[in-house]
């Protein structure tokens, strides 16, 4: 049966599926084009491939572990109903430099800028992993820097205020809409419409017009490249389950890329279920919302009936988005992805108990896929396997989780 | 034919321009939007550009994202425009474009849209925040409901493409004066946007309109004047200056009318 791979995606014109496309004015097609055509020619590179890897290998300090959850499954095993759970094991992008996944698409998207001969980054940052990742991306290449973060953001991630400021990079302030995520994508979008010719704007997550999903995923597969090889290694065999958080949903892509074809493997995305299930409690656009256009692109996303967006609450600014990248809804339409969603209580526990479990303290993100792979281990058998995407680390929570569970 | 057409064969005849405001539709309030029409068709307006509130218009500066914003806040929809549009509309006879996000149009389809569109008295639309490879599924129901459609060429938008765009369009094609995003400017430079004009002329008869930056009766006249004192265009699009003025004023009708007729003193 000849079918077309599901990883044979995006199409030329930046489609997976019906999903993805390039919904932007005018003004920034060409800079699109222009980006297109040199990741291509970079891609084909070896000397680009041979800079990003010693990159990711001395900067960033990959291969990142991959780790076994042993007392995490122990816990796994006492909530189940049957006594047993599989084994879960964290990947563990925490220990990438600057504390998140984030940075293996921003040392790859800035040396695409040096390429282009550009010589100023912008970025939109919703929990600040991005906007450290980029401000050390420009340090380490000798660029400018300016990172737009909502006012809302700038409160709850004030640690990362900081650190970009003290890695050079400029922090603009939004005031405008509900002042997360969605609202300092639109002033970067804005700036890079007047700024066009000599700044790059490194988007975060898979999504955006057209390259921007795919270059993405593609700079963050090294996640599921290295997960693959390591479960081969580690436990002999591919994980029976692979699980990830989903905001806009980049370590969930590029956790979930490399295993796309396998289809023995399940894959599970979740999102942030926030304090309930009603319109502007969630950020679970793939869970409760339908297809529409932000930011560039054609995805799941939560609007009202005008396609008016949403609001939406997370206790994660990282997931704390109202749309998500095109391919997840590629995959959740072609049912090769499972998403669910995590309320943010449920992702708080999981956050205290990773800490005290295995000493390690997550970030909230990634806490709603521990969540969910603690009760799916206690669902499956012994001798399989859960591997969960730990896409960055919790310090930079420390302060919004006081105030959250009254320390 | 079209009432775009009809204007601007019209102004032709006589050698003479057309200003095209933009008002933010339901803005300051839905009650203004009638009167606010016809207070622009007196003090001199050609045709009328009427923004849709749209939660997230990435093209528009802080003045008119915060006019919609505004708007949206104070439960405006795109239905409650088409009504208070419907209701003026035979009273007026001007040209009004709605110029609508493509996200507004995807979630109610282009043909519904469309409908709904010409049916409140709507002569045509322009999509600002999508390039002509994503238009087209949105343009041929427009067109089929007697719609002009108008899409942007930019500053660095090349020739070959600026004719392919030119030709996707009807009513007449809409030139970006600058890089960027809507908004107010102090100065505005003829000449570079003249020699962009004399070489979309080559490639399309449409009647040109010109957009971003132009802010006051002189921009206007620098626009529509015929070079090598102005750029000759066949419209000036004035928005964001205008919309900061009726966002502060006690009386927004009165204060966008006053305007407009000192915006019109730049055609002549």
């Amino acid at each position: 049966m000849p079918q077309a791979a599901i990883s044979a995606v995006p199409s030329s014109s930046g489609r997976f599926g019906v999903y993805g496309g390039s919904y932007v004015p005018e003004t920034l097609v060409s800079a699109l084009r222009q980006l297109e055509a040199e990741y291509a020619s970079a891609r084909r590179d070896p000397a680009f491939r041979e800079q990003l890897n010693h990159l990711l290998s001395t900067l960033v300090g990959r291969a990142t572990p991959l780790y076994r959850a042993e007392r995490l499954t122990a816990l796994a095993r006492e909530r189940s109903k049957t006594g047993k759970a599989a084994t879960i094991w964290l990947k563990r992008e925490d220990l990438a430099h600057t504390g998140a996944h984030k940075i293996n698409n921003t040392i790859g998207q800035g040396l695409l800028t040096k390429r282009m001969g550009k010589k100023r980054l912008i970025a939109e940052t919703g929990a600040g992993q991005h906007g450290v990742a980029t401000a050390t991306a420009a340090a380490h290449l000798g660029l400018e820097c300016d990172v737009y973060m909502g006012s809302e953001d700038v409160r709850r991630q004030r640690l990362n205020v900081v650190r970009m400021r003290l890695l050079g990079a400029r922090v603009v302030e939004v005031n405008a809409g509900s002042r997360t995520l969605k609202d300092a994508t639109n002033e970067a979008m804005r700036d890079w419409m007047a700024s066009v010719e000599g700044t790059h704007y490194i988007i975060g997550s898979v999504v955006g017009p057209h390259p921007f999903p795919m270059i993405v995923r593609d700079f963050q597969s090294v996640i599921g490249r290295e997960s693959r090889e390591q479960s081969q290694s580690v436990i002999g065999r591919l994980p029976d389950c692979v699980v990830a958080c989903v905001g806009g949903g980049s370590n969930a892509a590029g956790m979930f890329y490399p295993f796309v074809d396998d289809s023995g493997v399940e894959l599970v995305g979740v999102e942030a279920g926030g304090r309930s299930n009603a319109p502007g409690q969630h950020a679970a656009p793939l869970s409760y919302g339908s297809p529409g256009v932000l930011h560039g692109s054609l995805s799941y996303v939560m609007q009202d009936a005008f396609g008016q967006t949403a609001d939406v609450h997370s206790c994660s600014a990282g997931l704390d988005y109202p749309g998500v990248g095109p391919e997840h809804s590629y995959w959740k339409d072609a049912g090769r992805v499972a998403y669910n969603a995590v309320t943010d209580a449920q992702a708080l526990e999981a956050f205290t108990t990773l800490a005290r479990c295995e000493g390690i303290l997550p970030a909230l993100e990634s806490s709603h896929a521990v969540a969910f792979a603690i009760e799916k281990a206690g669902a499956m058998r012994p001798d399989q396997h859960v591997l969960v995407n730990l896409s960055g680390r919790g310090d930079k929570d420390v302060d919004e989780a006081c105030r959250l569970l009254g320390m | 034919m079209n009432r775009i057409d009809r204007i601007f064969r019209d102004l032709r005849a006589r050698n003479a321009k057309a200003l095209m405001p933009f008002v933010c539709g339901g803005f300051p309030g839905i009650e203004s939007t009638g009167p606010v029409l016809a207070a622009l068709e007196r003090a001199g307006a050609s045709i009328i550009e009427v923004g849709i509130p749209f939660s997230d218009p990435i093209a528009d500066g802080p003045v008119i994202a915060a006019a919609m914003h505004t708007a949206l806040t104070r439960g405006v929809t795109p239905e409650a425009i088409f009504e208070r549009v419907g209701s003026a509309r035979a009273g007026l006879s001007v040209g009004l474009i709605a110029m609508v996000s493509v996200s507004i149009v995807h979630r109610m389809g282009p043909a519904a849209f469309a409908k709904r569109a010409t049916h409140a008295g709507f002569d045509g639309v322009i999509l600002p925040d999508v390039p002509l490879e994503e238009a087209e599924a949105a343009l041929a129901p427009m067109r089929e409901a007697g719609l002009s459609v108008s899409l942007l060429i930019a500053p660095n938008t090349p020739a070959d493409r600026a004719e392919k765009i030119a030709r996707a369009c009807s009513g007449f094609v809409y030139l970006m004066a600058r890089m960027g995003i809507t908004g107010t400017r102090d100065r505005l430079d003829a000449a570079p946007l003249a020699g962009r004009i004399r070489a979309l002329r080559e490639v399309t008869d449409l009647p040109i309109a010109c957009g971003f930056g132009v802010s006051n009766a002189e921009h206007v006249r620098a626009v529509v004047s015929a070079p090598p004192g102005g750029a000759g265009a066949d419209a000036a699009i004035v928005g964001s200056a205008l919309v900061r003025k009726m966002a502060n004023a006690p009386d927004p009708v009165d204060v966008a009318g006053s305007m407009v007729r000192g915006l019109a003193g730049g055609l002549s």
